[in-house]
């Protein structure tokens, strides 16, 4: 069934929301392989029912919450948010979920936390692209605690008004819209307060690459390739590039969390 | 006959031109999957990738056809040139997907071949592989003569450029290209192997 609530788009966008199809059939969650059509197809494997996700660290209230009670008094919404992927192309995605922060708030976050760690589930049963070794499993990213709990940031728990596909990430994931897709996080199983930057799945695999911010930024170039400009997914053969905007279009909202930081320095 | 025989002599009766003409074909037919959603979301970088991909698998063949000769007995040096001209195509398409297509921009265009070393070495091989498209005609080879076969030794450089060039451009280290890269090193490895001394053959008693 789907989780729904009412519609309250956070950020005016003037592009069309992406379709449903492309949404769930173009992916990276390389957990099932590394092309883009193999999460749609595989990923009906992994057991989402049922799910539980362990919240430990700094926290007041550690333990392992059911998916119930991670939802218990939730205000589900939808957002209609661009989602930029680091390789250049990128979607407008109508999510529905809750913010982060009213997550960490009901577990209680302890005034020495810092960060904020995340693990995707790693089954390596259910997940045949976890057989190889491109990434180091279990997924992991994190961010800093003033980014975790920005209004922007939510845990998505649908998309379109219906309950997210595996392939999107279910039945939790993170989403960070003004940072590369990577970040936000997929199929989340534990959730970490500490007091020191963890580690991240692509910044363990290539430190030159992705750092750990990975916000969304058009003057700051992956080493091998450009960033100022994307591809609209869904747009067709013929449709251009369109310029990449600083951070993914949310600038206003949140250029003020890292004031005064060298963005290509902390890129 | 041996098998290796019998492949040869139907390969005798195959005529080159309708395969020039059927090869000719899968750009066309991708570009038409692109215009009517069959490549997916992504149609431009799916033309992009499946013409680069069958560049380079026609690259790999024309370099496969010399130890098919002396490791199987499979003669099929009549196609070399067709192989070879086939590539040096789906490699132009690839080419022009990403100019026209794709980036599209003449200043951003220069900016990726100067700054991105994957798109460097791809460019490089290309155009290691112009000069042997360009004499890839009977006249050429008899102009060249020696230097024909010494000009023609770029096609190594090129096809290394080629499969460093895919291993380069995704993310992480990925099986598929490394593939690519392990069949390059393997027809080199192959052609290597020092050839027995030659025997002759006595008068039959």
């Amino acid at each position: 069934g789907a989780i729904a609530g009412p519609i309250a788009a956070a950020v005016p966008i003037e592009r069309e929301p992406t379709s449903y199809e492309d949404i769930t059939s173009y992916n990276n969650f390389y957990e099932f392989g590394t092309g883009k059509e193999d999460p749609s197809r595989y990923a009906d494997a992994m057991t989402t029912d049922p799910w539980s996700v362990q919240i430990d660290g700094l926290v007041d209230r550690p333990g392992s919450y059911d998916l119930a009670d991670v939802l218990k008094g939730m205000d589900i919404e939808e957002r209609i948010y661009r989602f930029r992927c680091v390789e250049a192309w990128s979607m407008v995605i109508p999510w529905n979920g809750f913010e982060l922060r009213a997550l960490l708030e009901k577990v209680g976050v302890q005034p020495s936390a810092k960060y904020v760690a995340f693990e995707t589930l790693y089954r390596p049963e259910e997940m045949r692209g976890t057989r190889s070794r491109v990434l180091e499993w279990p997924y992991v990213e994190g961010l800093r605690l003033d980014e975790a709990m920005h209004p922007l940031t939510m845990v998505a728990t649908g998309i379109y008004g219906e309950s997210l596909l595996n392939q999107n990430g279910a039945p939790l994931r993170l989403v960070v819209p003004w940072k590369y897709g990577f970040k936000s996080i997929k199929s989340i199983v534990r959730i970490t307060l500490t007091d020191s930057e963890p580690p991240t799945s692509w910044n363990k695999a290539n430190p030159r690459e992705y750092g750990f911010y990975s916000n969304v930024n058009p003057e700051v170039d992956h080493p091998r390739w450009s960033q100022a400009s994307e591809r609209e997914v869904g747009a067709g053969i013929f449709a251009s590039r369109i310029d990449t905007l600083m951070f993914n279009g949310y600038a206003e909202e949140v250029a003020s969390l890292y004031a005064g930081m060298d963005l290509s320095r902390f890129f | 006959m041996s098998l290796s025989d019998r492949i040869n002599a139907g390969l005798r009766r195959v005529p080159t031109w309708p395969l020039y003409a059927m090869g000719a074909l899968p750009p066309f037919w991708y570009f038409y999957l692109g215009l009517t959603g069959g490549l997916g979301a992504e149609p431009i970088s799916a033309l992009e990738h499946r013409l680069g991909l069958l560049g380079l698998q026609f690259l790999l063949l024309g370099l496969a056809v010399t130890p098919l000769r002396r490791f199987a007995g499979i003669n099929l040096i009549r196609f070399r040139r067709m192989i070879g001209l086939l590539a040096f195509y789906y490699i132009c398409m690839h080419l022009l997907t990403w100019l026209v297509l794709d980036i599209r921009d003449p200043a951003r265009i220069w900016a990726d071949i100067v700054k991105r070393p994957y798109i460097t070495v791809g460019m490089v091989g290309f155009l290691a592989l112009v000069p042997l498209a360009a004499t890839s005609n009977n006249a050429s080879v008899r102009k060249l003569g020696k230097r024909w076969r010494q000009l023609h030794w770029l096609v190594y450089p090129a096809v290394v450029l080629g499969a460093v060039h895919f291993v380069m451009l995704r993310k992480g280290w990925q099986i598929e290209p490394l593939v690519y890269l392990a069949a390059f090193v393997i027809l080199i490895v192959l052609r290597l192997i020092p050839r027995p001394p030659v025997v002759r053959r006595s008068a039959r008693a």
